[in-house]
């Protein structure tokens, strides 16, 4: 690939006086960004410091600081907010808590049904059927994936179409959405529904660029099926596979939408999470600070993620 | 295929020999029927169920409707009329447009001095912009939103536009940076030897060599802020100006849960994107690889 060729200080030997080209056109260059540098410095960069301070401040109903309490924020969400974190119930409970359920079940199931659909598509005549039956999810809204699904969970089994299907086969109906310990397993099927496309697209992308001559070669040397997706499909789709991860981990610690529309976090406060939380607080209960301590939280949260992204990028590059 | 395979010397399969094949195969079969299923009937019930009479939604189910067709498109008008959901899909659209327009502009711009301008710490600032793509939006709603107020623009289209414009960049400078930078050099070069400036080799040259970035792009970020909840509740405080996806909700909460509203809306919302998914796909399916492989 001529990609290569990246101009910039990658590439200029250590010491050497800057051409002059350089140095003609440097302001420019400044010129062609400043509108997004200043659209970034406002919009993103200037609110981001300012909820950081907000979170070690108190504010009253139109959102003003009235009084600096430090950590004190900090420390009432993970020691004395049982909506948020709940240790001494068994087990834990909370928004926190539940968003780790989240990460769990959401990114292992998102990602592991999208491999799956890739690697069974692509031996099949219908493929790029079923993989547009799978991806469609991904261009509507989480608002109208929670419709979709509230319609699905209906505790009425003549309108919701699962507990037709259980108590076609015997079983009871069931309130999916409307007892507390199943909401949260209901909400995450419904957005790995959403999601799984997002991850069969990928490593689809991915199987594609496999060779298939690697692959006969292997089939003629007797290697069985699952041979063949052990040892040569899966370790080639490592960096692909990585990528979903991490796209799916930043999505589900940000997740909002689909519990706000499907549940609004009930029953009971029992599927709220970290980002429901943060949006309660701040706009329900006009506690700006305590929701600015639970953004940070989130971004805390976040970082690690990107600094792995970040790291990721830096090496692509060295190899593209 | 069973017939071309015939039409070659090799001996025609029999009849049990297919058999044989597909039974091997028959695992593989029965897992993506049942994917398929899973992924269809959910939204193929609540497409049936908008069309149906309110009256039969509660009484019978929507499969036992596939027998007894009696259709209508009586609830859409309802819902765009009773339910205000017809002012709300305009809205949708003021507020999504020029979110996406703004953003693809700006972006573009940066990108290619990112791309083709050399000037001091360009790979470090970048690489700044770069790590703004996962601030998440929650740590900036209270700050806007009053920066919002002062500039009086909360009450109006203004604070939204201005909010997506700037969680949108990031994205968007990765995206055609990492484009531009492989449009071929040697057409800059001369370009520049011809005595060109930046601005008419990004107008002439750069633009429009990448139109299928810049879709890519602009059709992402159409379908995320036409998808969005979460900016909308906050920046658009008029409900005059409510989107679609604050609508629906506004909807459960007015009337109950009511599944020949809810579905009909619900249809309406999803109309759009499915039309620029289908007539866009590839486009759509480009920018989401780009923008999580690379």
């Amino acid at each position: 690939m001529s990609s290569t060729a990246v101009p910039g200080p990658v590439g200029r030997p250590r010491g050497r006086r800057l051409p002059t080209f350089f140095a003609r056109s440097s302001w420019q260059g400044f010129l062609f960004i400043a509108p997004a540098v200043v659209f970034l410095g406002l919009f993103v960069v200037w609110p981001l410091i300012y909820t950081i301070t907000l979170s070690f401040a108190d504010t009253n109903a139109k959102l003003k600081i009235v009084d600096w309490v430090g950590l004190d924020n900090y420390k009432t969400l993970f020691t004395d907010d049982k909506e948020f974190l709940d240790l001494d119930a068994f087990p834990p409970t909370g928004a926190f808590v539940n968003n780790l359920k989240w990460v769990v079940l959401y990114t292992t199931l998102s990602l592991g049904l999208g491999l799956l659909i890739a690697v069974l598509a692509a031996r099949v005549r219908y493929e790029s059927m079923i993989k547009a039956v799978v991806f469609i999810p991904m261009a509507i809204s989480a608002t109208a994936v929670a419709i979709i699904w509230k319609f699905v969970y209906d505790p009425d089994p003549d309108i919701g179409s699962l507990n037709a299907l259980i108590t076609l086969f015997g079983g009871e109906a069931k309130a999916w959405y409307g007892r507390a310990d199943l909401v949260n397993y209901a909400l995450i099927w419904a957005y790995v529904w959403a999601s799984t496309g997002f991850a069969m697209v990928v490593l689809s992308a991915a199987l594609k660029g496999i060779s298939e001559e690697v692959i006969e070669a292997a089939r003629t040397d007797g290697a069985s099926e699952w041979d063949i997706f052990r040892r040569i499909q899966l370790p080639l789709l490592s960096l692909p596979i990585s990528v979903v991860t991490v796209w799916l981990l930043i999505n589900v610690i940000k997740v909002f939408d689909i519990i706000y529309v499907l549940t609004g976090g009930g029953p009971g406060g029992a599927s709220e999470v970290i980002a429901f939380s943060m949006y309660d607080e701040t706009f329900t209960n006009g506690e700006a600070g305590y929701g600015a301590a639970i953004a940070v939280v989130m971004l805390l949260l976040i970082i690690p993620i990107m600094a792995f992204n970040i790291r990721r990028f830096r090496s692509e590059r060295v190899i593209t | 295929m069973a017939t071309a395979e015939v039409t070659v010397q090799r001996p025609a399969r029999t009849v049990s020999e297919r058999m044989v094949g597909f039974l091997t195969k028959s695992p593989v079969h029965l897992t993506l029927i049942l994917v398929a299923f899973i992924w269809l009937v959910p939204t193929v019930g609540l497409a049936i169920t908008s069309v149906r009479v309110p009256a039969d939604i509660t009484g019978s189910s929507w499969w036992s409707s596939l027998l007894d067709w009696r259709y209508t498109l009586n609830n859409y008008d309802t819902v765009l009329s009773r339910a205000n959901m017809d002012r709300s899909f305009v809205n949708s659209l003021i507020i999504t447009i020029p979110s996406t327009l703004l953003p693809l502009t700006i972006a573009s711009l940066a990108a290619y001095a990112f791309s083709w301008i050399r000037f001091p710490f360009r790979d470090t600032i970048f690489l700044m912009i770069v790590a703004l793509m996962v601030v998440p939006i929650q740590m900036a709603l209270v700050p806007l939103l009053r920066l919002f107020r002062d500039m009086g623009i909360a009450n109006n289209y203004g604070g939204i536009w201005l909010a997506h414009t700037g969680f949108g960049l990031p994205l968007g400078i990765f995206l055609l940076r990492n484009f531009f930078i492989t449009l071929p050099r040697d057409l800059i070069e001369a370009a520049r030897v011809d005595g060109a400036s930046n601005l008419k080799i990004f107008l002439r040259v750069v633009l429009p060599l990448s139109v299928p970035a810049l879709a890519s792009y602009a059709i992402f970020q159409f379908l995320w802020v036409w998808n969005d909840l979460l900016m909308a509740l906050v920046f658009v405080q008029n409900s005059d100006l409510w989107p679609m996806t604050i609508r629906i909700n506004q909807i459960q909460s007015q009337f109950g849960i009511e599944w020949h509203l809810l579905s009909a809306g619900a249809f309406l919302l999803m109309a759009v994107p499915l039309i620029v998914f289908f007539a866009l796909q590839r486009y759509f399916v480009q920018g989401l690889l780009a923008g999580s492989v690379k």
